[in-house]
């Protein structure tokens, strides 16, 4: 090879990259399309370490959030759980526990995502299907029964009525002797990515801003352990997004809380050390650790220079992850075990804190518990077997992941220009930018797909004819008549009165926006209001959202 | 409709807001030449139904990720015969466990397509079952 010598990459790539054709057909960009060249070299990445990099535990936290990281102690691994009604999910809970499983994470059903209880006309053939039923305290109760509150972090997938669940929660908590002050866990409460990328909403933009900044501010007050927000991009990346856009579209939903909160008249140090993130593991190995790496040194350049906080806990990162249910094949649905074990080595070699791996049968249906098993088992083999926790961020310094970490960040901050012309997050979703956008990248991959450009295993290339049955979860249609009894026998034992008075006063308080709603909140669940009567008080004072279609 | 476009709404029923595939299929239809009205997320069967009869439609195409299909989708079919509209052709796509697939087809629904459906053999399919 003496011929390329002292010509570097340019020489080394003329001379004899170029000397053999590449392979046709498949696209060697990323899976969000960004453009890889052969080879990454010091003659095409620059790096500045201490700025750009510098050390676990330290600004930019590029490298990692804790200065020991998995050596001090391992991600939390964080199942997403729900179906039925609170005791069916409680049990699945206490299967997980005794699994090895160090968290709780609730799913809940499309009824309570929307607001509406139960034995609602819009919940028919719905109650318990892709989550548990939650409709009033007593079913909190049901939910965590045989689990001490003091003992488990829980996070909640939980937005739009957000609020109410977290009332429940800390009344469940009151009644277990449990402080207030002593619960530990995460709500969701990201109501901009529902407008953007999931679509479970209730109240229009203004008003649910509000809520959330309720919530953060109670939260700072009462209920210091407990992450009040998590900033997600999951479910962005799951309608399609692309990686740059999951990274840009969550940062900047991010920046719109904080800005919210601090028009509210909040210091900055004082809530955003319990803001947290939620992303997304795809299939694209690189390129989602270079998310992750972009993220963390976004948000602590802006924490620090723009809004200038200065408690180091508010320029730190923390993110939860889940493997990509996007990425699940209902075709040959084992080769799922294999792209989530790689997705989670994603997220592992990112520095996440928390995980949740898919289950192989979720292109399907809800999991089986072999399934989910098996999925826990596969965190568990990353965690002890392979030696990837024994290096903090093992890959920095790569020139191929510095390169796509610093591309990302700049296609990141191109999105924040673009939305800030556009007059911030809320005017954006009014003009359906986030939800074309993201359209455009879904269809443009989907495309890819069909000609062939990129290979779904299964699906358009090693297809098989015989494939073979798989049992699947069935969830019992008689779940959700046992669910409507419930919620109507509670309607019909409490006290009519106390009910009529907390609603009155949520009422009250909703149309005066200088109150904040989780003191009338936490009453009315005490009173045993349920959560679709509070939201149909706030819906008689705030109207509904409703989203013009594009596609 | 002879000589003309074949007119298809495409529909989410159900609360749920998965709406990648919806989109994506809607864009292939029209890119093939159809005419698509989508209705947009958390339609009831009433509200969908409204839809295709006032817009002559050919086909409605029902998108449900929400496991509520084994009740919202027979609504749907006996809604459109209780307005004499049986002959709007009826395709379902989302997560349908088989046995699930096997019943709405004996209910009435022409094809159920799973995750993974290639959108051209959907096009595809459209363009043989639509009579011309």
């Amino acid at each position: 090879m003496a011929t390329t010598e002292g010509t570097g990459t340019d020489g080394w790539r003329e001379e004899l990259y170029e000397a053999k054709p590449e392979r046709q057909g498949e696209l060697f960009s990323t899976i969000s399309g960004v453009e890889n060249e052969p080879l990454y070299t010091p003659d095409n990445v620059e790096v500045e370490y201490e700025r750009e990099l510098g050390y676990p535990g330290l600004y930019p936290f590029t490298r990692g959030v804790y200065p020991s990281m998995y050596r001090g102690r391992l991600w939390t691994m964080r199942q997403f759980a729900g179906f039925g009604t609170a005791e069916e999910t409680n049990e699945r809970f206490r299967y997980l526990l005794e699994h090895g499983q160090t968290g709780l994470s609730t799913a809940f059903d499309m009824p309570t995502l929307m607001g509406y209880d139960s034995d609602h006309p819009r919940s028919l053939g719905e109650v318990g299907r892709e989550g548990v039923a939650i409709d009033s305290l007593d079913d909190m109760l049901t939910l965590f029964d045989g689990i001490p509150l003091d003992g488990v972090s829980t996070s909640m997938t939980i937005n739009s009525p957000a609020a109410m669940l977290l009332a429940f929660y800390a009344c469940v908590g009151e009644k277990q002797g449990v402080p207030v002050s002593a619960l530990r866990g995460t709500v969701q409460t990201d109501i901009l990515k529902e407008y953007i990328a999931q679509k479970e909403w209730i109240f229009p933009p203004e008003p649910s801003m509000r809520l959330v900044v309720d919530m953060i501010e109670w939260c700072a007050r009462e209920m210091p352990l407990m992450h009040p927000v998590s900033i997600s991009g999951y479910h962005i990346r799951e309608a399609g997004s692309t990686a740059a856009q999951e990274l840009a579209f969550t940062l900047a939903d991010g920046f719109a809380y904080v800005d919210a909160c601090v028009a509210r008249g909040l210091d900055v140090d004082e809530f955003a050390p319990r803001l947290s993130f939620f992303f997304n593991a795809h299939l694209d190995f690189f390129e989602e650790i270079a998310k992750y790496r972009a993220a963390r040194r976004i948000w602590a350049t802006r924490m620090r220079d723009k809004y200038g906080a200065k408690n180091p806990r508010s320029w730190l990162m923390r993110f939860h992850t889940q493997t990509a249910g996007v990425s699940l094949t209902a075709q040959q649905p084992e080769v799922n075990l294999i792209r989530t074990a790689i997705e989670a080595l994603a997220a592992v070699l990112g520095g996440t804190q928390s995980l949740h791996t898919n289950s192989f049968d979720e292109a399907l249906a809800l999991p089986t518990e072999h399934a989910v098993r098996l999925a826990l088992r596969t965190q568990q083999v990353i965690a002890h077997e392979t030696g990837v926790v024994n290096t903090i961020d093992p890959l920095g310094g790569s020139y191929y992941l510095e390169h796509l970490t610093s591309e990302l960040e700049r296609q990141a901050y191109e999105y924040f220009d673009r939305i800030d012309k556009l007059g911030g997050v809320i005017a954006a979703i009014k003009e359906n930018f986030f939800q074309r956008e993201i359209a455009e990248a879904s269809f443009r991959y989907q495309s890819e797909v069909e000609r062939g450009q990129r290979v779904v295993v299964g699906v358009n290339r090693y297809q098989q004819d015989d494939e073979r049955d798989l049992e699947i979860l069935k969830i019992d249609p008689a779940l959700e008549r046992k669910q409507i009894e419930r919620v109507q026998a509670l309607r019909a034992r409490r006290d009519a009165a106390a009910v009529e008075a907390a609603l009155a006063r949520l009422r009250e308080d909703a149309a005066h926006e200088d109150r904040n709603l989780m003191e009338p909140i936490m009453t009315a669940a005490r009173a045993d209001v349920t959560m679709g009567e509070m939201c149909d008080a706030l819906r008689g004072v705030w109207g509904v959202w409703r989203e013009t279609p594009v596609f | 409709m002879p000589g003309g476009k074949i007119r298809v709404v495409v529909a989410k029923p159900g609360l749920d807001g998965h709406d990648r595939g919806a989109k994506i299929i809607a864009r292939a239809l029209r890119d093939a030449g159809m005419e698509v009205i989508y209705t947009g997320l958390h339609q009831t069967p009433e509200q969908i139904v409204e839809t295709a009869i006032q817009e002559d439609a050919d086909a409605v195409g029902i998108s449900i990720l929400s496991g509520a299909h084994m009740t919202l989708v027979p609504r749907i079919i006996e809604l459109l015969r209780e307005n004499g509209a049986e002959d709007v052709l009826v395709v379902v796509g989302g997560t349908v466990p088989q046995d699930d697939a096997d019943e709405l087809k004996k209910l009435g629904v022409a094809e159920v397509f799973g995750p993974g459906a290639a959108t051209g053999d959907i096009v595809d399919f459209l363009r043989g079952a639509v009579p011309a």
